[in-house]
């Protein structure tokens, strides 16, 4: 599936998009997987109460399913206006 | 309804005169232009806004028909800007045109607050000492609840 990172959020892991093969069930095991990785993905990741996450460009919630998702987002609360 | 996503500037004054005229006969249009706003230092360089390509013009979009199911409206127009912008310049606008005023008014105030916590949007403050990235307002999301 396509990962997406926009904002800080983006800024902090280093890139604004990459492709991730995973067997997550959930967006919150997407989550602990890509923690577990790296350093900057933890430090990202590190209170979900500051981030949203968007499956398929619908927001969502971290323990949604990931089954049939082809595109995840991370980012902060929204601040359009 | 029209929605429009672009990095472009736009003319609000001409905007709204469309509008009035594509809506002729409606009876009200409100219409609200978000601006950039300097910092209280005076000290702002650049807005950067940031934005889901894709997601935005969807949540726009959905924004929008929403406000058509609550009020009687017979138009909507939302122009929202992305990319480098200056203190001053238009972020953003809402158009709304109904029968009476009320349903305007209303209807411009929800797609106000719909769009400043549910448009993936992101705002960046960039001054000569660096940049900040704008923090979303508990009252913004306090906002939602009313409607």
């Amino acid at each position: 599936m396509n990962v997406l990172y926009f904002a800080w959020v983006r800024e902090r892991i280093g890139l604004p998009k990459e492709r991730i093969d995973t067997d997550a069930e959930t967006v919150a095991d997407l989550v602990h997987e890509l923690s577990a990785r790296e350093e900057r993905y933890a430090a990202a990741f590190a209170d979900l109460t500051a981030l949203r996450v968007a499956l398929d460009q619908e927001l969502s919630s971290f323990d949604a399913p990931l089954a049939g998702v082809r595109e995840v987002a991370f980012f902060p609360p929204m601040t359009g206006g | 309804m029209r929605i429009v996503v672009q990095d472009a500037p736009f003319d609000p004054g001409a905007e709204l005169n469309g509008f009035t005229v594509s809506t002729q006969g409606t009876g009200a249009v409100v219409t609200f232009t978000g601006v950039v706003r300097d910092l209280a230092t005076g000290d702002l360089d650049v807005m950067e806004i940031e934005h889901y390509p894709g997601m935005t013009e969807s949540a726009l979009n959905s924004i929008a028909t929403e406000a058509q199911k609550r009020w009687s409206l017979v138009d909507v127009l939302v122009i929202h800007r992305y990319g480098r912008l200056r203190p001053g310049d238009q972020i953003m606008m809402v158009a709304t045109a109904s029968r009476h005023r009320k349903d305007a008014f209303e209807a411009a105030e929800f797609l106000m607050d719909y769009l400043k916590s549910r448009a993936p949007f992101w705002k960046k403050e960039i001054t000569r000492d660096g940049s900040d990235w704008v923090a979303s307002k508990e009252e913004d999301e306090a906002a939602l609840n009313r409607w």
